[in-house]
């Protein structure tokens, strides 16, 4: 194939990135003229196989093994490194997650083969394809070519390409197999937990109030709170306000948080950092106040006020009281 | 225990940016730059891990160009690290991830370090990659988005973050390279005897030019401002103008007054 697609799973089930990926993947190869397969592998290998023969691709291939069975960053750059040498794609994809930050440049090292990562766009430069990112966090974009190697490795921003756009079809499985030995993993992992899950759901919220580094100090917190009260809303955040302490994790939208989509999201003092706009840009109505005009929310947001919070909370929350 | 500090200057974050004439990169003459967010939060770790074995070296290794690139070593020496080392780049600016990975390697290959840390990634090129690349150049044991160290004996025992609110206890042997998430530490201030001492510690200088460097595996060929797809309605006016245009978006557009 010329384009192998990797999948993770997520709760047993494709990671919702990983199917945004396989759009990303038919895109690329409906305009380059490319074949397509998906690679699962880990425990969930059948599972993940399953969901993947439904959908509009070349081939699925299937590796199980007992180090395979729970992640680990070496034992899947080992296997992905084995497959690329037997499959010889042009192409790794896969959805730029969390896993995948922990383990895919470490193919990239170990086989001085390309990686662009967090990519949100491809476009077709006569037979080859750029790639394209952002730099700046999000206050620009950069055009990126691989330029070494025969297999190039690319990871999908979150929503870069919607999952509904996915094509189904049927694809036939095929078991594949690598050679694995456990001194090869120099990590142990314990099982995944969830701290403060008993927090407040955000995701059901007709109206979220967040608050970012514009805040300027904790003192100021309670001039949110009135204001998301006077909107019957709930408070939000953005990571800078969680890690400092001001309001629980759970309070926190983005890509470690949260995903939600209000009627209405009003960003306070939020910059716009790409792990936050994943978390709620799919919201009905975004209004954001920032002081700097530059501030990447104003790509995404409907309403916007360059301003400074701290002077305007105070008499909006008043105004809608009255 | 001997730990690397990868800390990198970028443009401060609020920064206005233009793009250079050739479209390869910004305009940096007039931007003033600091030490990039994450890694100061790794500098954080690697002292506090330092401070509580009571013994070792923390090593602030940085990348840039002559004029402001010591600054941000010096501010890693006031805080508390041993010494410096500084790749000085005179010429072309590096995008590519692997290439800065080598150029790391060779300049620490040497140090035999224990631990290596770095932010998680930079707010200038945000790759993600080069501390990792680096982990696996120097054949050390790696993990990422790590919010919490604890050196155990031979090995680190570290948290890591995963998706939405989940986390996972990692054991890695050392020597091991791993990247530190925001909310790990809170980066300490450097005090007036910090600053002071800091003026006497080495930095050792390191020219790009005379390392050998990897092949380059990718190259940036355009930078350029991002064409938006959305409408926004920009309120202007005074105060009272903003509020009551805010309110009627609430009540007529979002309809949830």
């Amino acid at each position: 194939m010329d384009i192998l697609i990797v999948f993770e799973a997520k709760d047993g089930q494709a990671h919702r990135m990983s199917l945004e990926t396989v759009a990303a993947a038919q895109s690329m190869a409906k305009e380059l003229n490319l074949t397509t397969a998906v690679l699962t592998m880990g425990k969930d290998a059948k599972s993940l196989a399953e969901n993947a023969s439904a959908l509009d691709v070349g081939e699925v291939l299937t590796l199980e093994h007992d180090l395979l069975t729970e992640y680990s960053a070496d034992g899947y750059t080992e296997a992905l490194k084995q497959i690329i040498a037997q499959e010889s794609p042009t192409y790794v994809v896969m959805g730029y997650t969390y896993q995948a930050r922990d383990w895919v440049p470490k193919v990239s090292a170990q086989l001085a083969i390309p990686y662009i990562s967090d990519v949100i766009s491809v476009k077709a430069e006569g037979d080859s394809p750029v790639f394209t990112r952002m730099v700046y966090n999000g206050k620009l974009i950069s055009d990126i070519t691989p330029t070494r190697g025969d297999t190039a490795i690319v990871s999908f921003q979150a929503a870069a390409y919607p999952e509904d756009s996915v094509i189904s079809g049927s694809a036939e499985t095929r078991s594949v197999e690598v050679e694995l030995d456990a001194s090869m993993i120099r990590t142990v992992s314990e099982p995944p937990f969830q701290e403060e899950s008993g927090g407040v759901d955000l995701s059901g919220a007709e109206v979220i109030v967040s608050v970012g580094r514009g805040i300027g100090k904790e003192e100021n917190i309670p001039l949110v709170e009135a204001l998301a009260k006077s909107l019957n809303a709930e408070v939000g955040s953005s990571r800078p306000i969680v890690d400092a302490g001001w309001l629980p994790t759970f309070r926190q939208v983005g890509s470690s948080g949260q995903s939600v989509a209000p009627k209405l999201y009003l960003a306070l003092g939020i910059s716009g950092a790409i792990q936050h706009i994943v978390g709620m840009k799919g919201s009905k109505n975004i209004v954001a106040i920032n002081k700097d005009a530059e501030a990447p929310i104003f790509e995404i947001a409907d309403y916007g006020v360059v301003g400074d919070i701290l002077e305007i909370l105070p008499k909006l929350t008043e105004a809608i009281e009255q | 225990m001997k730990i690397g500090v990868l800390v990198k200057q970028v443009p401060v974050s609020d920064s206005s940016l233009r793009v250079n004439p050739d479209q390869l990169w910004v305009e940096e003459g007039s931007l003033n730059f600091e030490m990039n967010e994450n890694d100061s939060y790794a500098l954080e770790e690697a002292l506090q891990i330092k401070e509580q074995s009571g013994e070792g070296e923390v090593v602030a290794i940085s990348m840039g160009p002559a004029d402001r690139t010591p600054k941000i070593i010096r501010e890693a020496l006031s805080k508390g690290a041993d010494r410096g080392i500084h790749i000085v780049e005179s010429s072309s600016h590096e995008s590519d991830p692997y290439i800065l990975a080598t150029l790391f390697n060779e300049a620490v290959k040497d140090e035999g370090f224990d631990l290596v840390l770095s932010g998680l990634q930079s707010d200038d090129m945000s790759t993600g990659q080069t501390g990792l690349i680096l982990g696996e150049l120097l054949g050390m044991s790696t993990a990422t988005m790590v919010v919490e160290t604890e050196i155990q004996g031979e090995n680190l025992k570290v948290k890591r973050e995963l998706e939405s609110g989940w986390f996972q206890w990692v054991t890695l042997s050392l020597p091991a390279c791993v990247t530190i998430q925001s909310g790990i530490n809170q980066p300490r201030y450097a005090s007036l005897k910090g600053i002071m001492s800091a003026k006497r510690k080495e930095i050792r200088e390191v020219q790009k030019d005379e390392l050998t460097t990897g092949d380059s595996l990718q190259s940036l060929s355009k930078m350029y401002v991002q064409h938006k797809d959305k409408r926004t309605e920009m309120i202007e006016g005074d105060t009272q103008e903003i509020i009551s245009r805010l309110v009627d978006v609430f009540k007529s557009e979002a309809k949830v007054l």
